[in-house]
């Protein structure tokens, strides 16, 4: 499993991409996360528009056999949800860090714990 | 309850499970393979094709002797000296108040030889049952969970692959029936049982064996598409076929009767059996007041009820509880078993809701089960 080198992590084994110019940071659950969770069939994402404050809870991710809650690694306003997890939360397993990311935040501050991708690695191999 | 032993116990197949990349769970004490890849896929091979599983936590426990169906008559509710050999019977195993210990397949493999197949969790208490109540009978209870693996092959092409393996007579082998023979060489009791609501077979065979029956088997089934499959597709497949599974739909607070499965148990067979008495009541009962009924729900969203999830009315009344619910693969959508009061267990009742961690979400009412396999 290898976790991309230009995106960073939270210890709740979500990513965060670089934020663009418009400083909107784009997040998704690891692949690690995916797997653990088996196949995710529903997925509950935060109001676009609303504001999100690191480490919360913000959502639902639920597969077969269990509900997770989904946390926001960083804090700000969502901007846009994915709307094709929602209609196909088949994504998320099969495309983690691609075509099954989960929203956008314009970022207002983060974390100072946020992982690379190599701590990061470590980290979920433990 | 007798305490789970300190480590897991694995089966003979572990290295086989690990190899082939399991996702591992503790099941009773057992570490069971969950899953190979995507559950997903496994339910659809199985309704579609065929998979292979290792049951072999399940807990099996053998009475022999010339009182061994009497025997068993006094400690089921069912009527297991009527079996003939070679078949295979649904039954349960109830306390004195009529509450389920368990729910069982015994198989009648010789006029004096019966083997009882008890679920993982249950296995030593359904031991120390029929230890007791066969005291005072001509019959000998043997603990055989240690001398049998148990792998089942499930599905529409399990027959084709399996015949390609065995010179038994699978044609005249019934749905609920078994027979000794040899699968890829070795001696095996093989039985036209499953719990997936395909047709299937469940192999009973030394330990020693496994690993070169489930090659074999894996081996034959490649050109059909047979794939390994684990616990969790289990559990939706049977879930699917509106099979109840213990500790969710059956419990020792619940009798036969409460579940609708009244009749397994056999108030015509000849003396007496544990439980009888409550459960002459709870018949009666059943008859005048109806119990809570099992139904199936179905979801028009996509959110998943879980077991002990209130089924409730319109106006936010509790009528009833969840006791199973997964996504359901074949139907695409969610789908649970619940026990519901009884003028709501209508298939087709408006205003069943399931309260899913605050939000009411409505479910459609329907007769169990879900799926059904065209024959």
């Amino acid at each position: 499993m290898s976790n991309p080198q230009q995106l960073r992590y939270s210890k709740e084994h979500e990513w965060l991409s670089a934020a663009g110019e418009d400083g909107v940071s784009t997040i998704g659950i690891t692949e690690f996360a995916a797997n653990a969770l088996g196949d995710v069939v529903y997925v509950q994402l935060p109001d676009v528009g609303s504001t999100v404050s690191a480490g919360d809870t913000c959502g639902e991710l639920e597969s077969t056999k269990s509900v997770s809650d989904l946390y926001t690694p960083v804090s700000g306003e969502v901007t846009e949800i994915n709307e094709d997890v929602v209609n196909d939360p088949a994504l998320v397993n099969s495309a983690p860090f691609e075509g099954g990311w989960l929203f956008k935040v314009r970022v207002t501050s983060e974390p100072e714990d946020l992982l690379s991708a190599d701590e990061y690695t470590a980290f979920a191999e433990n | 309850m007798t305490d789970a032993p300190p480590t897991p116990r694995r089966t003979a197949l572990d290295a086989r499970h690990r190899a082939l990349g399991a996702t591992m769970t503790d099941f009773a004490g057992w570490d069971m393979p969950l899953r190979y890849g995507s559950e997903r896929d496994e339910h659809t091979a199985v309704r579609t094709r065929a998979g292979l599983f290792d049951l072999s936590h399940m807990g099996e426990i053998s009475l022999i002797g010339p009182r061994a169906g009497d025997a068993l008559d006094h400690a089921l509710v069912g009527r297991l000296s009527a079996l003939a050999v070679g078949r295979a019977r649904y039954t349960m195993i109830c306390d004195d108040e009529g509450g389920i210990l368990d729910d069982l397949i015994v198989y009648r493999l010789g006029d004096e030889e019966f083997l009882v197949v008890a679920n993982a969790a249950n296995a030593q208490v359904v031991l120390d049952a029929l230890t007791e109540r066969a005291g005072g009978f001509e019959a000998t209870v043997r603990d055989d969970r240690d001398a049998y693996a148990l792998l089942a092959v499930q599905g529409p092409e399990s027959a084709g692959i399996l015949k390609r393996l065995t010179d038994a007579d699978l044609d005249g082998l019934k749905y609920y029936a078994g027979l000794p023979g040899t699968v890829a060489g070795v001696p095996a009791m093989i039985a036209r049982t499953g719990y997936t609501g395909e047709d299937g077979f469940e192999l009973f065979l030394a330990p020693d064996d496994a690993e070169r029956v489930w090659e074999a088997l894996t081996e034959a089934g490649a050109p059909v598409g047979l794939v390994p499959c684990g616990l969790s597709c289990r559990d939706t497949l049977r879930l699917e076929a509106g099979m109840p599974l213990y500790g969710h739909e059956l419990t020792t607070d619940t009798t036969p009767f409460d579940a609708g499965l009244g009749r397994v148990v056999k108030f015509d067979k000849p003396g007496g059996f544990v439980g009888r008495e409550a459960l002459e009541a709870a018949s009666r009962q059943a008859d005048t007041v109806a119990p809570r009924t099992l139904v199936g729900l179905i979801a028009s969203g996509r959110r998943v009820p879980r077991a002990g999830y209130a089924v409730v009315a319109a106006d936010g009344t509790e009528i009833g509880q969840v006791t199973s619910g997964a996504p359901s693969p074949t139907l695409g959508r969610p789908i649970a078993m619940a026990y519901v009061d009884p003028e709501y267990a209508k298939p087709g009742t408006e205003g069943v809701f399931v309260d899913i961690r605050g939000t009411r979400e409505p479910y459609e009412v329907v007769a169990l089960p879900f799926y059904k396999r065209e024959r």
